[in-house]
């Protein structure tokens, strides 16, 4: 019987690791947190196999580290996501996600005459339900849920 | 209030609100007070309107205000593809305030944003429209005396009209108890319904509309659109069920008063003008004082 193969992502220095992130979003986190733009080394793997998720993806960034609020921008699209903080090859500190208050950018307004949608408005909401995700919109007052989601 | 824009009656907390009816009621009394002197109201109509425009423009030169203005889109450089945010900004700087109607929802709370003068939404799409839901609690509490406690029964387009919506929401804070009736299609939405049973209040749904009124406090009428109906054939059916008739209003209670946003087309025969218990075109001046007060303490004059 032949070794099986295994897919190593190579490990990193100083950085950052994002864990558990739904297979199908992983080049929504990359967009959100604007990954394509930075010059880091950055590995990913996506539809690893995941008891949680089904399909999963990770992301290895290089020499990089968050701020709260600007994680917790992906929460929307990977409400399970685990942070580990490298610093020198070990783990320094583990993070999770959590879903803000307030959204701004990302996510469109469900509501076709919503002014975000006609205007060159970035599109605001207030978070009503956490659990569920389901946004109200700041200007139409209209409700956003979960699966009516198209992100910007 | 003073200085700031008036976008959702959601803005206002219970103790503003108040404030805005006591102001109407001083208006009421003494129409006729100069507070406005020197002061110029642009009023920007991007969609058509009778009485919120001109009750307005009634309002501030009662008050001793300029208006200056446009109640169509067409002939302004809007139909050049000038964005909102570039109107408003220009507008801000020939006016202290911007009285503003348009068809796109949340345009006036974009319009907010943008203005260094305060906005008054006067309508934005099937949003939100304020300060006809403060004209409503003024016409209310003029009839009955009260706010609290009052049954509502509310008839109609429950689920697009934004009139009964934003009153809905106001008035449970003054432990109001409803009474839907409506067609199937047309429904109070889901969200409503939700938000009343979180707060404690109690209300009713029907189809049918004479015998559901008779221990009603305020019969708030809406028009039932045709545009509303995917299905012609379910329009003809209901189109005559909900018209409310003279005869209907006998057994109702004697502080009863019956309300309509207007336009009215057929939902209320024209024989119940007479009856003392029809208050829509007192409601409509109504729209008059409660304009009055709310321009006046945004410009901080009351």
């Amino acid at each position: 019987m032949k070794d099986k193969k295994h897919l190593s992502v190579s490990a990193i220095e100083n950085g950052t690791v994002i864990d558990h992130i739904p297979a199908k979003n992983l080049f929504k986190v990359i967009s959100i947190l604007g990954l394509d733009k930075i010059p880091n080394q950055i590995t990913f793997g996506t539809n690893l196999e995941s008891g949680k998720l089904g399909r999963k993806a990770i992301v290895k960034i290089a020499d990089k580290y968050f701020e709260r609020d600007e994680i917790n921008r992906i929460a929307i699209v990977a409400p399970h996501a685990k942070l580990n903080i490298i610093k020198d090859y070990e783990v320094a500190e583990k993070m999770l996600v959590e879903v803000p208050d307030n959204i701004t950018g990302i996510v469109k307004c469900v509501n076709p005459k919503c002014v975000t949608n006609v205007e060159k408005v970035t599109p605001k909401f207030k978070v009503i339900d956490k659990k569920n995700v389901s946004l109200k919109c700041y200007y139409c007052e209209k409700i956003t849920d979960q699966e009516q989601m198209e992100y910007k | 209030m003073k200085n700031k824009s008036l976008v959702s009656i959601n803005d206002l907390s219970k103790e503003e609100i108040l404030r805005v009816l006591d102001t109407a009621e001083d208006f009421e009394k003494n129409p006729r007070q100069p507070v406005l002197n020197g002061k110029v109201v642009a009023t920007l109509f991007f969609e058509p309107s009778t009485r919120t425009r001109l009750s307005f423009e009634s309002a501030i030169n009662q008050l001793g205000g300029r208006v200056i203005g446009f109640s169509e889109a067409a002939n302004t450089s809007v139909s050049k593809g000038e964005s909102l945010k570039d109107t408003i900004m220009t507008v801000a700087n020939y006016s202290d305030l911007i009285v503003m109607r348009h068809p796109i929802e949340g345009s006036a709370r974009y319009a907010s944003e943008v203005s260094k003068v305060p906005i008054i939404n006067a309508g934005d799409g099937a949003n939100q429209h304020p300060t006809q839901t403060l004209l409503d609690m003024f016409s209310i509490r003029k009839t009955q005396g009260t706010l609290d406690n009052l049954k509502i029964v509310m008839v109609g387009d429950l689920k697009y009209g934004r009139t009964v919506h934003s009153l809905l929401m106001a008035m449970s804070a003054f432990n109001a108890s409803f009474v839907f009736i409506a067609p199937k299609e047309l429904q109070m939405p889901q969200e409503y319904k939700l938000f009343l049973k979180e707060k404690g209040l109690k209300f009713e749904e029907y189809t049918e509309l004479a015998e559901n009124i008779k221990d009603a406090d305020i019969v708030y009428m809406t028009r039932v659109q045709r545009e509303r109906f995917s299905d012609p054939m379910e329009y003809e059916k209901v189109k005559n069920v909900y018209v409310l008739q003279n005869y209907m209003l006998d057994e109702t209670k004697p502080n009863m008063k019956v309300l309509h946003p207007l336009p009215r087309v057929n939902e209320i025969h024209e024989n119940v003008d007479g009856n003392p218990k029809a208050y829509y075109f007192t409601q409509a001046l109504n729209g008059v004082y409660t304009r009055m007060a709310i321009m006046s303490l945004i410009l901080g004059l009351k």
